[in-house]
Parts: structure tokens; sequence; C-alpha cells
């Protein structure tokens, strides 16, 4: 039995090269210094893995049209076996991979290890995470509820302040003239076959070029990159290096295994992300968001300043991208460590915490009007007891005329706009007329829309919010 | 791998050996080019349908005109003209309609000028609100306040047999 099966494999490694072709690759020699800070560029890749193999088995039971595909997805999250760990695992596994991609790069350049000879190795990373982002983008689309529905129409719309090809580009991105049949099918196909096999291929050529190349040595100060010497430092440092597998290779593993337990783990206790209601473009009650790696963006888009915004939407992914393609162009050789390059901290620094300011800002969304509050919901009882029957209609007036879509009130209602829960403090009744008849500062003129009594009631209601400290709660306020 | 390496011409090996392999791997290349692009052309043209879409605008039912009332804005709903069979709930899109006075309607495409989410008509505070990044926009369509460069796109209407109609021209951007 057992020589059997030794003839077979003999059989099929003279056939396969096994031992002669794959073995060497597997088995080539990495610098003694790799360490556990190299496993990141496995981490994504792991990542990468577990979303084409989720995806796959996803793709099984998605239909890629807008009459089917939401029916589809509460099939896939609600009766399908594994169906809702399947979903989570693709979302989280999305995200992993959008941070997976990001640590790696971090890691790459606090190493210096873009330099010679491994500019390209950096370049085609540059254009993974270009193409990461692309499948996170078009990802969330297939869900096919309204938040995707109204995201792909704000994605389209950012296409097309492209100068003069900017109709075509949202033509080409929408497959029409309207978000339709034909839009669905396309993201589909985009994001199932054509980034995969891009993704694919220049996994492929980075791969290669990490065997080509070899492993960077850990960066030691004062051993910087001469172009004239380095290979030849490499082949020495190699003479005395360590075979991949296994030597450093169970570091690899053991953390492409925390990446899928954990991604299991999250599919499994938070579950995949909500499905809002379905996409219809006849509902305007929406509220658009994206997924948690753009929300930033969706902050930068709120704030910027219109006169710069196209330059912003256009030329900002350009200018990031075009930096990160620079960086091994400008910066082939010198010293790698970080003790010579104290700047590189700060570079990747400043970028987090405005990512991480810009998300916080994004999720709060004090822009955005709080259609919550203009329903039937009341102020609050602490407000609404203190109120004597002619403040009263004041206050109705206030919930009428929409005014807490922008103003809070003890902290309900709208951002947009201050908090106007001790208005009282600041403002004069003759302030107050003015500021809401002509408006200013963001703010709409209501003139034409509040009646003369409708303006005088609001602006007592308004004069009577003060602050405890100047008028405790409980104590009659003045008239 | 047996891979047999090209074998270095010869000395005093005649240069019609020499032109006979350059021809192949011109043939060879080239050969690769022609196949390139008999692919590439019905293939990309296939996926630059979209840019040649030439469905005309029609005229699209809005509802009867008495259904809007005068001094009022309403949702009303429009059928693409060029909407396929399964495009399901995506064949129909809203629209906000105004009817000012007598026969003075607008119609509104509801995308806000700045990125195209859905904007909220509120009766109340008569302003049309956008719900993604602050847009406002008075009962007219111009821009009270935020980021949009524009007022509201609208629509062409008219009238016929007591309805109201638009002109379906698709997504109108900036």
């Amino acid at each position: 039995m057992v020589k059997l099966l030794l003839l077979t494999w003999r059989w099929l490694d003279e056939r396969l090269g096994f031992s002669s072709t794959i073995m060497p690759i597997v088995r080539h020699p990495v610098p003694r210094s790799v360490n556990w800070w190299y496993v990141t560029g496995s981490a994504t890749l792991m990542a990468f893995i577990l979303q084409v193999v989720t995806g796959v088995a996803l793709a099984t039971n998605y239909v890629p049209a807008p009459s089917g595909a939401y029916d589809s997805l509460h099939f896939i999250t609600s009766q399908a076996e594994f169906g809702n760990i399947l979903r989570g695992m693709h979302f989280f596994g999305a995200s992993a991979m959008v941070v997976l991609v990001l640590i790696h790069m971090t890691q790459v350049f606090m190493t210096g290890s873009y330099k010679y000879p491994r500019e390209l190795n950096w370049l085609s990373g540059v254009l993974l995470l270009a193409l990461t982002l692309a499948m996170a983008f078009t990802g969330q689309l297939l869900r096919w509820d309204q938040n995707a529905f109204w995201s792909t129409v704000v994605g389209a719309e950012q296409a097309a302040r492209t100068p003069v090809i900017g109709g075509i580009l949202t033509k080409l991105m929408i497959a029409g003239k309207t978000m339709g049949g034909a839009t669905l099918t396309r993201f589909f196909a985009i994001h199932v076959f054509l980034i995969p096999a891009l993704i694919f291929a220049v996994v492929g050529l980075h791969l290669y070029l990490v065997i080509r190349h070899g492993v960077s040595e850990w960066p030691r100060a004062g051993r910087p990159v001469h172009k004239a010497t380095y290979l030849s430092e490499y082949d020495e440092e190699l003479k005395h290096g360590e075979p991949f597998f296994p030597d450093a290779a169970w570091k690899d593993v053991i953390v492409m295994l925390l990446v899928v337990v954990a991604i299991i783990a999250l599919a499994v206790i938070f579950g995949p992300p909500h499905l809002g209601k379905p996409a219809d473009p006849t509902i305007v009650q929406a509220y658009p968001r994206p997924d948690w790696y753009f929300v930033w963006y969706f902050a930068v888009l709120a704030l910027s300043p219109p006169s710069i915004e196209n330059l912003v939407i256009l030329g900002f992914p350009l200018l990031v991208f075009l930096g990160l393609a620079l960086i091994p162009l400008l910066w082939p050789t010198g010293e790698r460590s970080l003790r010579s390059r104290p700047w590189a901290p700060a570079v990747v620094t400043v970028p987090v915490i405005l990512v991480v300011v810009l998300s916080v800002e994004g999720f709060r969304a004090p822009w955005s009007p709080n259609f919550a509050a203009l329903g039937a919901s009341p102020l609050p009882a602490a407000v609404q007891n203190q109120l004597d029957p002619a403040r009263q209609k004041g206050a109705q007036v206030f919930q009428f005329r929409g005014c807490r879509a922008c103003h809070a009130i003890e902290g309900a209602g709208g951002h947009k706009g201050p908090d106007l829960g001790a208005v009282g403090d600041r403002l004069t009744p003759a302030q107050l007329t003015t500021r809401i008849a002509a408006g200013g500062g963001g703010m709409p003129a209501y003139a034409g829309v509040l009646s003369p009594a409708e303006m005088q009631v609001l602006v007592d209601f308004l004069q009577g919010l003060r602050s405890p400290n100047r008028e405790p709660a409980g104590t009659p306020l003045a008239p | 791998m047996s891979e047999q390496p090209a074998q270095p011409q010869q000395r005093g090996e005649s240069r019609s050996t020499l032109s006979r392999r350059r021809l192949f791997t011109r043939v060879a290349v080239g050969g690769g080019g022609l196949v390139a692009i008999a692919l590439a052309v019905p293939v990309v043209g296939y996926l630059l349908g979209p840019l040649f879409d030439s469905t005309p605008a029609t005229w699209a039912d809005l509802g009867p005109v008495d259904s809007f009332r005068e001094g009022e804005t309403r949702e009303a709903e429009l059928s693409d003209p060029s909407s396929l069979p399964w495009a399901g709930e995506t064949a129909r899109t809203a629209v906000w309609v105004r009817r000012a006075t007598g026969n003075d309607f607008t119609a509104f495409q509801v995308n806000c000028t700045h990125l195209g989410c859905p904007v909220n008509w509120l009766p109340g505070a008569q302003l049309f609100l956008c719900p993604c990044h602050g847009g406002v926009y008075n009962g007219d369509g111009t821009v009270a306040g935020g980021p949009p460069p524009r007022s509201l796109f609208t629509y062409k209407t008219r009238i016929r047999d007591g309805r109201l109609q638009a002109l379906a021209s698709g997504l109108q951007t900036v």
C-alpha cells in the first residue's frame, strides 16, 4: 500500500516537477532578520482568498437583477444554510482586506522595503489598494437596498464631475441614462469577474516579484541602500539565511489562521450588515450612508467648500494615488531604518488621524437634517412641562415648520444649526425675529413661510428657552 | 521543464535563416496583436453600448391635473422609457411636482444637484432637504443652503387630456 502511494507520488512528481521546481521556491532562503512584522502581506492574501471563497458561494444564490436581487439577499440571510454567516464573513472579510492592505502598506513604508530593487512590488501593491477599494465600493451596491441604490447614484454623480468626459463616465457606470436593470448587472460583472481577475493577475505579479527580489531584510541604521552594492549585500545576507518554509512561513500560517478565525467569529457574533428597505427610486425617504471604510470620504464630500469641491472630488484621490506611486520612484535608495527617517511615522500618523476624525464626523453627520425629529416625536418632557399655553403654540410652530430638522432643543433634533436649548440667553426677541426672517449662515429665510402671528409665538417660545443656571428648571419662566 | 533554448545563429549560416526567424517573430507578434484586436472590438463595443443608447426622451404620465392642488408640492411617479424587463422597482422614479397657481407646474428631479441623494419636501418649512451632505432648496428649487452648486433639475411638463406629463430624459447631472 505504502509502496503504491510512493509510486503514485513519484509518477506525479516526475510530471508535475514539484520537487524540482516548486520546492526550491517554497524553501527559498529568506534573511534571518525576518520577524512577525512580515506577516501582514500573507494576512491580506488570506483575506482575499476568503473573499473569493465566500463570494463564489454567495453567487450561487444571488440574483443580479433589480427585480430579484433584494429577495435573493433576503433568502441568503434568513433561509439559506449558513447564508447568514457567509454574508457576514464576506462583509467582515471586505473590512479586513481594506484594513490589512493599509496595515501591510504601512509596514512596508515604515521599513523602507519599497526601495531598490523592490519598487515594482510597491507599485503593484498600490494598484492592489485601488482594486481593493473598487471591490469595497461595488460590493456595497450589490446589497441593493435603498442605501446601496442611492450610494450608486452618489458614485455616478461624482464621476459626472469629471471635466469633458464626465457624462460619458456616468453613462458607462450606470449603463445608460438612468439607474435601472442594466446598472446592477454591470456592477455585478465588475465585482465578481472583472476586478477579481485583475486582482488575481496583480497578486500573481506581486508574489512573483516577492520571489524574484526576495523578502527584504530588517532595516538597520547606517546601512543605506545603494544601487551598486545592495544586490551583493543581500546575497551575502541570504548565505546565512533560513528557508522560507517552514522557518518563516509558520508565522504567516498562524496569522492567516487568526484572520480566518477572527472573521468567522465576527460573522457569527455580529452577523451580516443590515439590509435596509429594498432599492426603490420612488421612495425618497432614504438616508444613504457608505460602509464604514468610506464614511470619512462621505464627511469630506459634505465638508469641502463648494468652490473647490470638484478639485476635492477628482483631485484628491488622484493626488493620494499619485503620491503613493511616487514614493519608490523619488526615494529608491538611502536609509531604510526609522532612526534615519523620523518623518516616516508622521507621514503615516497624520492621514490616520485625519481619517479617524473625519470618520467620527461622518458618523455624526451634523450637516444632515434629522427627519426622525420631524414626526410626532414630542419635545423633551423637561422642555414641554415648562410651557404655558401661549408658548405651547410656539412649540407647535417650531415642530410644524420643520425647525427641528436642523435645530435641537436639549439634544433632541438635528445638529446642522446650533442647539436652541438656551437660545434665550444669547438672542433678544428682535434678534431672533431678524435671524428667522432673513436666515443667513446656512439657514434659509423664513419671512415668506411664517405668518406674522406664527413668528410672534415662535419667538416667544424661543425667548423662553434659557439655561438652567440662569433660570433653574421648575421656576416659572419670565413671560 | 525541458525547454530547448534557441540555438544561436552559427557564423556563416545563411542570412535567409535569420530573416525567416525574424519573419516568424513578426508573424507571431503581429498575429497575436490581430487576435487581441479581433477580440477587443466586439467586447469593448458591447461594453460601451450604453453610450450609443439613442432611446428618445418620451412624455410620461404623472397623473391627472386635478390630483395636484394649487400651492402644493407633492411626490409623483414617472416611468423610465428605456427600462428593461427585469428593472423591477427601478423602472419608475419619484418626481417632486409643484403646482404654484393655475396650470403653472414644475416637475423637479428628486436628485440633489450636489451628489444625487433624494431630496425630501418639508411642507411646513416649504423647503427641500437633502439627507446626505446638507443641501437645502427653496420651494421653487433654488438653493437655500448647503453645498449644492445649482438649483434642482426640472423636467419639461405639458398637459394632455387633463393629465400632467413630464419629458422623461434620464438622470440629469451637473
